[in-house]
C-alpha cells in the first residue's frame, strides 16, 4: 500500500521523456504505418483512400533479393562488429587507465569528420583506380579488371567501419565495469582462458552486448547512405529503395509501406524477447518468493 | 613427508617495492596454517603466488614434493576462496558450486550428486537455485568455500574469508569453517589480519610483517612467548620493558629497569650481566592487589597508581602510572563481592607478577610497533 505514492512519483519524473518519445517517435510511426493503407495519387500526395493495395504492391519480384540482402548484410556486419568489439574491448579494458584513454579518444576522433565524407574517402579508397586497388593489383592478389566497389562486399566493410565504434563503446563500458578477479576465480577453478572467457567473460558483458548489437543491427538495417555511395545497383537495401520510391517515384504511401515493414521487421523480435523475458520473471517471482 | 607445502625463500617486488623479502615456511599435510599480519604486509601477494597468479621474483614453491612456481593457476591443485568471494553473479548458487567440475568435463549425474553433498555439506541445499546476490555475506561465504572444495584441492587457500562478516557471523563461521575442516581434512592455508581469528583456528601461524615473517609457531607459543617486540605487541595487548641485566642465576636473571623495579625475569637464552634486554609482560599476568602483596620470592611487585580504567564487561583494563611507566594491567571479574573495596581512579595499588611472565624479545623496540599502546609513554 505504502509502495503506491513512490510510484506515482517516478511516473511523473518520467512524464517529459514519454511526451517526447510520444510525440516525435510513436505517433509518427503509426503515421507511417497509417500512410501504408493509403492509395497515392498521381501528384506525388497521399489519396484519401484506406485501401490493401499500396501492402499488396510490396510483391514486387525485385524485393525478396533486396529483403534478403538487407537482412544478411545487417546480421553479418553485427556480427562481425561484436565478434571484433569483444576481444578489443577486453584488452582496452586491461591496460592502464592513461592508454585507455588514449585510445577511446582514438575511436571518437573520427566522428569529428562528417560521415558523407569518410563515406566518400572509402569510395576513392576502393575506386579502380584507388590506391587500396593498385596495391592489390601490384601484389598480385586482385586482377586489374577486378572491382572492388560497387558490390555488397565493399557496402559489407563500409558498415563494419561505420558501425564497429558504436559496438565498442557499449561492451567496452561493460567490460570496464566487469570484476576481473572472477576471470581469476574461473582460472583458479581450473577453467583455461578459453572457458574462462566464454563462461565468465562473456556472461559479465551481457547487457554491453545486447546494447551493441541493437545500436549496431537497427542503424544496420535502415543503411540508405552507404549502399548508395559504395554499392551499385545490384548492392541496394531496402533503404535505397525507401528513398527511390519517396523521392524519384513520390509514392509516399508505397515507401511508407516498406517502413513499416522495416519496423516490423526490428520491433517484433525484440517485442517477442520482452514479452518472454517478462513472462519467465513473474513466473520465477511467483516461485522464488 | 611430513612438509606438504613448503616457501622456499620466496622474494616479490612491485616496481621498488619490496613487498615480500625472502620468505620460507613449511605447511604440514591436513593443518589449517595462518598468514598474520597487519595490512599490506604482504599476505595476499603470498597467497597469490601460492594460488600461481603471480610468480615471485625468487623462490620457489613446492607442492607435495613437486615444484609448482611456474605452473599456471588452472593446472594447480590448489583453489582459493578470495576476499570478495568472487562469486559468478549470472549463475545460480548450484552452477557457482558445480564451475569446477564442469570445466573437468565430468559426466552430468556424477556433478549433480557431488554438488549436491557439498550444498548439504554447507546447508544450502533449499537455496541451490538463487543467484549470489541474493544471498547473505554468510552463505556467500559458504558457497564460496563449497565453490572450491568440490575440487578436492591439496591445499585450500582463504584471502581474510570472514573480513567482510559482522562479529557475531564471524564467530559463528568460524565454528563453521573449523567442522568443515574435520570433514574434509585439506590442508588450509588462511590470512588474515585479526589475531583471535587466527588464534582460535590455526594450528600454526605465521606473524608477517613488512614483507618478512616475525615468527612462526602455534598460537600459544606465540601468544605466550613473542620472539619479536612486534609478535607481542601485534598479538594481543602487552607492556615493554627495557632493562640491564644485573645478575644471573639460571634460569633466572634480575634487570635493572630505570624508573621502575628490580625485576626478576624467566630466561632460557644465554645472556650475561651488563647485557642490555627488553622483556614484555602480558597486561592479564598482572595480579592487582590494594594492600602490600605477600609474595614468594620468584615474584616481582611494585606500588603505583590508577590512572585511566575502562570496564569492558568480562574485564576491566586498569591503567598503572609507575613514574614514566603506565602499565597496561587487565583483571577478570571472576566474582563480585559487595563488600571488596573497588579499585577506582587516583587509587594507589600494588602490581605483582610471577617472573615467567617476563619474556625477552630478540629484537629491540625500535622495530616499528604498527599496533596498541604500550607502556612506554
Ligand atoms: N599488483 C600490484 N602492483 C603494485 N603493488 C601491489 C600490487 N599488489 C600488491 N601491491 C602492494 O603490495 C603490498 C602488499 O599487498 P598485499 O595485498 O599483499 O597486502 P595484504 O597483507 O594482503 O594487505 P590487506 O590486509 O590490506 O589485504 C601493498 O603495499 C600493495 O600496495
Ligand atoms: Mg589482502
Amino acid at each position: 500500500m505504502h509502495n503506491s505514492k513512490p510510484r506515482k512519483n517516478e511516473f511523473l519524473l518520467t512524464l517529459p521523456s514519454m511526451g517526447w518519445l510520444m510525440i516525435f517517435f510513436v505517433i509518427p510511426t503509426l503515421l507511417v504505418i497509417a500512410m501504408a493503407f493509403r492509395n497515392s495519387d498521381p501528384y506525388g500526395g497521399i489519396g484519401d483512400q484506406w485501401t490493401f493495395n499500396t501492402i499488396r504492391d510490396l510483391r514486387n519480384p525485385n524485393y525478396p533479393s533486396i529483403i534478403w540482402r538487407t537482412l544478411w548484410l545487417s546480421v553479418v556486419s553485427t556480427i562481425i562488429c561484436i565478434v571484433t568489439a569483444i576481444p578489443a574491448s577486453y584488452f582496452i579494458s586491461r591496460i592502464s587507465k592513461k592508454f585507455q584513454d588514449i585510445i577511446l579518444l582514438l575511436i571518437i576522433v573520427p566522428f569529428w569528420i562528417n560521415f558523407l565524407i569518410r563515406i566518400f574517402a572509402w569510395k576513392v579508397f576502393l575506386h579502380p583506380e584507388g590506391l587500396f586497388k593498385q596495391i592489390l593489383v601490384t601484389l598480385h592478389i586482385a586482377g586489374p579488371d577486378t572491382l572492388l566497389l560497387y558490390r555488397p562486399e565493399a557496402v559489407l566493410v563500409v558498415i563494419v567501419y561505420s558501425y564497429l565504434p558504436f559496438a565498442l563503446l557499449p561492451i567496452y563500458a561493460a567490460a570496464e565495469k566487469f570484476d576481473f578477479h572472477l576471470m581469476e576465480a574461473a582460472y583458479d577453478l581450473g577453467a583455461n582462458r578459453f572457458q574462462a572467457f566464454l563462461r565468465v567473460y562473456i556472461p559479465g558483458i551481457k547487457m554491453g552486448l545486447l546494447t551493441a548489437i541493437i545500436v549496431v543491427f537497427i542503424p544496420a538495417l535502415g543503411s540508405y547512405v552507404i549502399p548508395d555511395i559504395v554499392g551499385g545497383p545490384s548492392s541496394e537495401m531496402i533503404g535505397n529503395k525507401i528513398a527511390q520510391r519517396t523521392f524519384i517515384d513520390r509514392n509516399l504511401p508505397h515507401a511508407s509501406a516498406l517502413s513499416a515493414l522495416l519496423t516490423f521487421a526490428v520491433i517484433l523480435p525484440a517485442a517477442i524477447a520482452l514479452t518472454r523475458k517478462f513472462f519467465k520473471e513473474k513466473n520465477s517471482r511467483s516461485i522464488g518468493i | 613427508m611430513d612438509d606438504f607445502l613448503i616457501l622456499d625463500g620466496i622474494s616479490k617486488s612491485f616496481g621498488k617495492h619490496k613487498v615480500l623479502d625472502n620468505i620460507s615456511l613449511t605447511v604440514k599435510k591436513g593443518e589449517i596454517f595462518s598468514f598474520l599480519g597487519p595490512s599490506g604486509c604482504g599476505k595476499t601477494t603470498l597467497l597469490r603466488i601460492c594460488a600461481g597468479f603471480e610468480e615471485p621474483d625468487s623462490g620457489r614453491v613446492i607442492l607435495n614434493g613437486v615444484d609448482i612456481t611456474k605452473l599456471s593457476p588452472n593446472k594447480r591443485q590448489v583453489n582459493t576462496v578470495f576476499q570478495n568471494y568472487a562469486l559468478f553473479p549470472n549463475l545460480s548458487v548450484f552452477e557457482n558450486i558445480a564451475f569446477g567440475l564442469r570445466v573437468s568435463g565430468i559426466k552430468e549425474s556424477q556433478l549433480n550428486d557431488e554438488v549436491g553433498k557439498f550444498l548439504e555439506l554447507i546447508q544450502l541445499t533449499s537455496h541451490a537455485h538463487k543467484k549470489p546476490d541474493k544471498l547473505s555475506g554468510g552463505q556467500k561465504q559458504r558457497v564460496a568455500i563449497a565453490r572450491a572444495l568440490i575440487n578436492k584441492p591439496n591445499v585450500l587457500l582463504l584471502d581474510e574469508p570472514l573480513a567482510a562478516l559482522d562479529l557475531k557471523l564471524r564467530q559463528r563461521m568460524l565454528v563453521d569453517l573449523d567442522n568443515i575442516h574435520d570433514e574434509v581434512g585439506i590442508t588450509f592455508l588462511y590470512v588474515t589480519h585479526d589475531q583471535s581469528e587466527a588464534m582460535s583456528l590455526s594450528d600454526n601461524i605465521a606473524v608477517i610483517n613488512e614483507g618478512k615473517v616475525e615468527q612462526v609457531g602455534t598460537p600459544a607459543q606465540i601468544y605466550e612467548a613473542p620472539r619479536t617486540s612486534f609478535v607481542a605487541a601485534f598479538i594481543g595487548d602487552t607492556n615493554f620493558f627495557e632493562g640491564d641485566v644485573i645478575e644471573v642465576d639460571e634460569p633466572y636473571s634480575k634487570l635493572r629497569v630505570d624508573g621502575f623495579t628490580e625485576v626478576l625475569a624467566y630466561n632460557d637464552k644465554k645472556i650475561k650481566k651488563g647485557d642490555k634486554v627488553h622483556i614484555s609482560i602480558r597486561p592479564e599476568k598482572f595480579t592487582l592487589s590494594i594492600e602490600k602483596p605477600d609474595l614468594s620470592e620468584k615474584y616481582n611487585s611494585i606500588k603505583g597508581k590508577v590512572e585511566e580504567i575502562i570496564y569492558l564487561g568480562y574485564h576491566t583494563k586498569y591503567w598503572v602510572r609507575v613514574n614514566e611507566f603506565l602499565v597496561e594491567t587487565k583483571r577478570l571479574h571472576d566474582r563480585y563481592m559487595l563488600d571488596e573495596k573497588m579499585i577506582t581512579w587516583g587509587d594507589e595499588i600494588w602490581l605483582s607478577w610471577h617472573a615467567d611472565y617476563c619474556y625477552r624479545l630478540w629484537q629491540s623496540l625500535k622495530a616499528k610497533l604498527k599496533k596498541r599502546r604500550t607502556s612506554y609513554k
